[in-house]
């Protein structure tokens, strides 16, 4: 286990230096790369804990997909290297992560993950007790999940099951947010019609 | 043999690991020996890669000369075929350069951020039986994902050079590269759903008949796709040498362009792996067992000597052709293509939801006279399209040189 450790020690530093510089570093440019930083360290994490599909989405999608769009949006922004000055709405920011804070800490301390089925719920409390530690295959064994396809089935269909049975709702009303934004966003950048370009 | 590795390691399927874990573990401590084969097994893949495409930039120089008509390198050892070494001392030899404008640190990393998905890829791909570094179960969307990290790395050579036309290489190639991430995920869908697993290993023992029959529309929106985001002639616009020098790498030199070039040659090589392993069944042949590696080195060959065979042919394509294709060619044709499987998987399937080689063949066949109308309704139609809006300066292609 002392492997897991170490590299759980290495991935936490990454990913709380990284978000400290994030906020830090002046330069804009720098800070979205230091996100990355971030975003693959929490891959990282999802890896330690047997959790390859979601390491594999979160690279896929937050570096991908979402760090470029930062990126395209830094290239917009005026005066890149000193960043942001600060303003007076700084004292309201600082309320209000603290009270995001507060609340995401709270749910997950609060939460009962009772959601799974009962023979994969003994994988999640070994991960709550061993907090840091990883799961092999073997603990797992003893435990009573037992065949690949059980470890396996943890991750991926019973997220697609959940997704189009139980959250289609927010998952649809999440795409048709998308849309919007999206049409939103030509809608912003189009030349309006008959004056032309400018 | 004190150290044991249990069948639930991710590297349990890795023989020649657990060839060097067994072999070590006799003589050093099992957590010792799992971090020297784990070395050794990084060793020989960087090193695998590297050298890969070393020997491919000599080959595909030889092989645009005879394209063109001329010799090509044919000076240093018999053929040329020392030219990489040559090349590779001129470039350790030279000045490593930076620019007085640069963001030091960003302008380091790019070479090694571009190298580093290349070799990442290989990771996973199993190049003969049960020799891939990590049998993973999401091995394709590991490829996907690893891949896309390669638009950070061209963005921050553009953004660290502090050199217009890097910048402007580096938008192209970023447009280019999340245009055709699309129709290249879509058309991967197909071969995700005949096969039923995202496991590299799963999808080669499912061809029982190369997926390049079953889905000849996904291999060709796959392969321009790939080429595209390779930027490879015809798509080269982010290193177009007549307009914008180099592109994203104009500053680098030295080392760090050794390492840049070694990128894209080895790219060319992972991405005909990938290749293989998705539509070609991979390291599969007569007498796989022990000539797999010679199946999958052969595949691999034949398919870089395409890449080659279509950067001497076609001529550059602009930026707007270059879109056109990838949202009004390639994503149609994959969207298509995803739709016809889907269809397919579902009515020919058993109750296990397996499908057989009988199956197979009637959805080859299904899927050709699918691919032949798409391309040449689309081909038409994209013909009409493309054609320039306006009056263009300077010489142009038409329409019709460009396909």
């Amino acid at each position: 286990m002392l492997f897991q450790d170490v590299t759980f020690w290495i991935l936490s530093v990454m990913a709380i230096g990284g978000a400290l510089g994030v906020v830090m570093v002046p330069d804009l440019f720098r800070a979205a790369l230091l996100l990355i930083v971030v975003f693959i360290a929490v891959a990282g994490f999802f890896i330690l804990l047997s959790a390859e599909f979601l390491a594999v989405v979160q690279v896929l999608i937050y570096v991908g997909a979402i760090a470029i769009l930062i990126i395209f949006a830094v290239m917009l922004t005026r005066d890149v290297q000193r960043g942001n000055l600060p303003n007076r709405l700084q004292l309201p920011a600082a309320v209000f992560a603290a009270l995001l804070l507060a609340a995401l800490v709270t749910v997950a301390v609060d939460t009962k993950w009772e959601f799974l089925p009962a023979d994969q719920q003994a994988r999640v409390d070994l991960v709550q007790t061993n907090s840091v530690t990883t799961l092999t295959g073997g603990v797992l064994t003893e435990q009573g999940v037992t065949s690949d396809e059980d470890q396996a089935e943890v991750q991926e269909a019973g997220l697609a099951d959940l997704l189009i049975s139980d959250y289609v709702l927010p998952f649809e009303a999440v795409s048709v947010l998308l849309l919007a934004a999206l049409i939103g966003a030509l809608v912003l950048v189009r030349p309006s019609s008959g004056t032309g370009r400018d | 043999m004190n150290c044991v590795l249990g069948p639930d390691n991710i590297l349990y399927d890795t023989l020649l690991f657990r060839v060097i874990y067994d072999g070590v573990g006799n003589v050093l401590p099992c957590w010792l020996s799992y971090v020297v084969a784990g070395i050794a097994m990084m060793m020989i893949l960087v090193n695998g890669v590297l050298l890969g495409a070393g020997l491919f930039s000599w080959v595909e120089r030889r092989l645009i000369g005879r394209f063109h008509n001329r010799i090509g390198p044919n000076r240093w050892g018999p053929f040329g075929s020392l030219q990489p070494l040559a090349d590779l001392v001129k470039l350790l030899v030279k000045e490593d350069l930076t620019p007085r404008g640069a963001d030091r640190i960003v302008f380091t990393i790019v070479p090694v951020a571009m190298l580093a998905p290349v070799v990442l890829v290989m990771a996973v791909v199993p190049f003969a039986k049960d020799t891939a570094l990590a049998n993973l179960n999401v091995g394709v969307l590991y490829i996907l994902a690893v891949t896309s990290i390669t638009s950070i790395a061209i963005f921050m050579a553009g953004w660290a050079s502090d050199n217009r036309y890097a910048m402007f290489g580096a938008s192209r190639g970023v447009a280019v590269l999340i245009s055709y991430e699309v129709p290249v995920v879509m058309s991967l869908l197909g071969v995700v759903l005949v096969a039923g697993s995202m496991s590299l290993n799963d999808i080669i023992s499912a061809q029982t008949i190369p997926f390049l029959l079953v889905q000849p529309l996904a291999f060709f929106v796959f392969f321009a796709g790939t080429s595209a985001e390779l930027n490879r002639t015809p798509f080269d616009l982010a290193e177009a040498e007549s307009e914008i020098i180099a592109g994203y790498h104009i500053e680098y030199s030295g080392v760090k362009f050794a390492l840049i070039q070694a990128a894209e040659f080895g790219a060319v090589l992972t991405s005909s792996a990938v290749m293989v392993t998705l539509f070609l069944s991979g390291w599969s042949g007569p007498a796989s067992n022990y000539l797999g590696w010679a199946w999958f080195l052969m595949k691999i060959g034949v398919l870089a000597f395409i890449f080659s065979w279509i950067r001497a042919t076609f001529p550059r394509l602009r930026i707007d052709q270059l879109l056109a294709f990838a949202w009004k060619f390639l994503l149609p044709l994959s969207i298509i293509n995803l739709f016809a499987t889907a269809l397919e998987v579902y009515f020919l399937r058993d109750g296990a939801g397996n499908l057989d080689t009988s199956d197979l063949w009637i959805m080859a066949g299904i899927n050709f006279g699918v691919a032949f109308a798409c391309l040449l309704v689309f081909g038409t139609l994209i013909k009409e399209k493309v054609r320039p809006a306006g009056p263009v300066t300077g010489a142009t292609l038409t329409p019709g040189e460009a396909d």
